[in-house]
């Protein structure tokens, strides 16, 4: 029994036993979140049950409980058809359950407002169309698409007329700002200019009228399980499937269909539902520019405090401070950079650049570079670390070397310690992206908002605003699960995007850590 | 290693390159060299030797002024390189450790490639010209008896030779920068036996062309590389002179007894 304990099985069995434990929540995470984020858009069969009072649902079957009287199990259904039933989500006890059936003509619609819509199909109607089956009701969708060209042209002229008033505006502020009577004659014009695009202005929303009345005429009714008929518009209708006649190729087509919309569409209803692409741009823009400001910081420092500082009290105090504020709680930043980069740089920008807009703000208040500059300064402790790190690993002998043949430090550290300490450099980078890609609480004060109408970056001059508020896959998650009007709808998006946030997180960390392999390759000094 | 027949071309004056006067240095308070005097004389291999700790290191290190890397270290004194004080104004310590270069104990090879390791002095130096950072390299690296080694795989990492190897991709990146001195701080001591001879025998190569000062603790090496020696013991120069004269007729008795082996 002693030997038992002498040669140390007991150690590595502990050891063993914390690392298993260790791995296995790690992977209970991402097991359940893969579980239930994939399945979000895996299309589900409908059920139509029949109830002993004579009434019918139609739905998905979501969940199987123990039922309110305690006897029995209860189904909870998704009926949709908000507009018609005022709330998504029904439990039906089994006891009153009569009989159950698949039919394959059940449609699932997804809808641009009030969620989706389960029935059956009646007709279809349209100039110059008509009928009764699934192929009419594709051919309807398919005309409406080419209507929708036309609108959307006209939308693209419509937006160009309001950017071009918009700059107007704008520079008609300034000049007055400046004093009317100097720019009285610049300020004419610009009216004059104004006057003719609101003509322009007033054309097109004509045309858009007409439009709008002409997709008016293509419509297609159902009928739900209560047998009340609905009429809907067909420009309303996004998708529609059966899923009881599909089988699994036609349900994976519809699947990647979503998948493809989650990426590069936008959010509808209230962020729980449609795509989420301005959640993914905005967080993977604020991780880059917040590496961009902390990357440099971080490594110029460290490399100032490791190769140029005189070793005394004042660098030591420097290194303490520096790893103590890499343990200040986030929230603690968010303030921060609420007083000092919002209220304070970005009031004085403001006073200074856009006088004439002032009391509305443009840098006074939250945006993506206040943003990204507090994500910064979070993470700048964890860069010096690493860099210093990193630069102390490297033996004396190749700073003497590099110095006894006549380079100056500089040169030494650029052309030699630099890329030898790369490595270790670039994972003090891949933490500081996983901390700007999962922070949430300072994003919220600096200016992460639930819908930004327009992205940081975006085809108007000058290309990179970084005044504008953005949104972010962390406080999206955190919105559609707490803040949503319909948290039951909201589920699975909750799901989605947390899945989305850890793929992006994990597929920059593995490109970084791919790098660093690359680099390490090269650059590990061994003697043997 | 037969002096004789080395021929020296007859115009050329013995001026001694480095001239070291008065030399003494400290590491803060404690004194480590006291009044040094000594020259090291235009293309001839100079041994210092003596027991551990005697501060030939030291001596060889102020020499191009890598003790300035040392915090609190503070030099009396001259050494002129010629003519001119390389602790003062009048030297750009850049421009002396290009005139002066160093091998070291523990081979040092940047981790590049055996053509950048050769080049780093020349490319720091401002050098571009392809063809001219070519050439130093076959240059370089025949006069470190290393050209047919690699000559087909400069590409590959230096990081990949031998031990003997790299102490001679050492010497090759020191001597591409054409220096006036070589100072090897114990060359030898990390290398094997056969190593070991290479690199002497490439020491009595470079003689022709480049003033040697060598720190070594192994007096038979110095025996047979060296033209001059140098013996300090605990900071003092005890003697020096032609190395025939030094281990033949040593005039101090404390270098005989460290030459025979009484202490060390």
């Amino acid at each position: 029994m002693k030997k038992y304990w002498r040669e140390g099985e007991p150690m590595v069995w502990a050891t063993g036993a914390a690392m298993a434990l260790t791995l296995m929540i790690a992977a209970t995470l991402i097991i359940v979140i893969l579980v239930n984020g994939l399945g979000v858009f895996w299309p589900k069969n409908l059920t139509l049950a029949t109830l002993d009072d004579g009434s019918r649902v139609l739905g998905e079957v979501t969940q199987r409980k123990l039922a309110a009287s305690g006897e029995g199990m209860r189904l909870q259904f998704k009926i949709g058809n908000r507009d018609l039933y005022g709330l998504d989500f029904r439990w039906v006890d089994e006891a009153n359950i009569v009989k159950r059936e698949e039919p394959a003509a059940a449609l699932v619609l997804e809808r641009k407002e009030y969620g989706n819509f389960y029935g059956m199909l009646i007709s279809v109607s349209g100039p110059n169309l008509s009928g009764t089956d699934l192929p009419a009701l594709a051919r309807l969708l398919e005309r409406v698409e080419e209507e929708d060209e036309k609108k959307r042209k006209l939308d693209k002229q419509m937006a160009a007329l309001n950017r071009e008033v918009a700059k107007l505006e704008q520079r008609r502020q300034k000049l007055a700002h400046q004093g009317a009577e100097k720019s009285a004659q610049a300020i004419a014009d610009i009216d004059r200019r104004l006057e003719q695009l609101r003509t322009g202005f007033d054309r097109i929303m004509t045309d858009q009228a007409e439009a709008a009345a002409e997709l008016r005429d293509y419509t297609a009714t159902f009928v739900a399980a209560d047998g009340r008929e609905k009429t809907l518009q067909a420009s309303e209708i996004v998708r529609y499937y059966p899923p009881n006649a599909m089988g699994v190729l036609a349900k994976s087509l519809v699947y990647l269909d979503k998948v493809k919309e989650l990426f590069v569409g936008e959010p509808r209803e209230a962020n729980t539902e449609g795509g989420l692409f301005p959640a993914i741009f905005g967080t993977v823009m604020l991780i880059f520019l917040m590496s961009l400001f902390s990357f440099p910081l971080g490594v110029l420092a460290a490399v100032y405090l490791k190769e140029y500082a005189k070793d005394g009290p004042l660098v030591r105090i420097v290194r303490i401070a520096v790893n103590n504020l890499a343990g200040i709680p986030s929230i603690v930043y968010g303030i921060f950079g609420l007083g000092f980069f919002v209220y304070g740089l970005g009031s004085g920008l403001d006073q200074l650049l856009f006088p004439e807009r002032l009391p509305t703000p443009t840098f006074g208040t939250g945006g993506i570079l206040w943003a990204s500059l507090t994500l910064a300064l979070l993470t700048v402790p964890v860069v010096i670390v690493a860099t210093e790190e990193a630069l102390g690993a490297i033996p004396a002998g190749i700073r003497e070397g590099s110095l006894a043949l006549g380079s100056t430090k500089f040169q030494t550290l650029v052309r030699i310690l630099l890329p030898m300490a790369s490595p270790g450099i670039m994972t003090g980078l891949i933490l500081a992206m996983a901390r700007a890609a999962g922070e949430v609480a300072p994003l919220m004060i600096t200016g992460v908002v639930k819908l930004a109408p327009t992205l940081p970056l975006d085809g108007t001059f000058p290309f990179l605003h970084l005044d504008r508020k953005f949104m972010h896959l962390g406080f999206h998650i955190y919105d559609i699960a707490f803040q949503s009007p319909n948290v039951e709808a909201a589920l699975p998006m909750v799901y989605v995007t947390t899945l989305l946030l850890v793929l992006i997180v994990l597929m920059m960390s593995s490109l970084a850590i791919y790098l660093r392999n690359k680099m390490k390759k090269r650059y590990t000094y061994g003697t043997f | 290693m037969d002096q004789d027949t080395r021929v020296i071309p007859a115009a050329e004056p013995e001026v001694p390159v480095i001239d070291v006067k008065k030399l003494n240095f400290y590491y803060g308070n404690s004194q480590a060299l006291y009044n040094l005097n000594l020259t090291f004389p235009r293309r001839q291999v100079t041994a210092l030797i003596g027991p551990s700790g005697c501060g030939k290191s030291t001596f060889l290190r102020c020499l191009n002024r890598m003790n300035d890397l040392v915090d609190g270290t503070s030099v009396e004194g001259a050494i002129l390189l010629g003519g001119t004080d390389i602790n003062g104004s009048g030297m750009d310590v850049i421009e002396l450790r290009r005139r002066v270069g160093m091998v070291f104990q523990k081979s040092n090879p940047f981790p590049k490639s055996i053509y950048e390791n050769v080049i780093y002095g020349l490319r720091i130096a401002g050098v571009k010209d392809k063809t001219a950072l070519d050439e130093a390299v076959e240059r370089s690296l025949k006069g470190a008896a290393l050209w047919d080694e690699v000559k087909d795989r400069l590409q590959e990492s230096a990081l990949g030779m031998s031990g003997g190897q790299q102490q001679r991709l050492c010497i090759a990146r020191a001597i591409a920068v054409n220096p006036e001195v070589i100072l090897m701080d114990e060359p030898c001591s990390a290398l094997d036996p056969k190593s070991t001879a290479r690199v002497e025998e490439l020491i009595g190569e470079l003689r022709q062309d480049y003033t040697i000062i060598i720190v070594t603790h192994n007096m038979q090496q110095a025996a047979r590389v060296s033209d001059h020696t140098a013996f300090l013991y605990e900071g003092l120069l005890v003697e020096h002179g032609a190395t025939k004269k030094i281990f033949m007729k040593p005039k101090n008795k404390q270098t005989e007894d460290y030459i025979t082996g009484r202490f060390g």
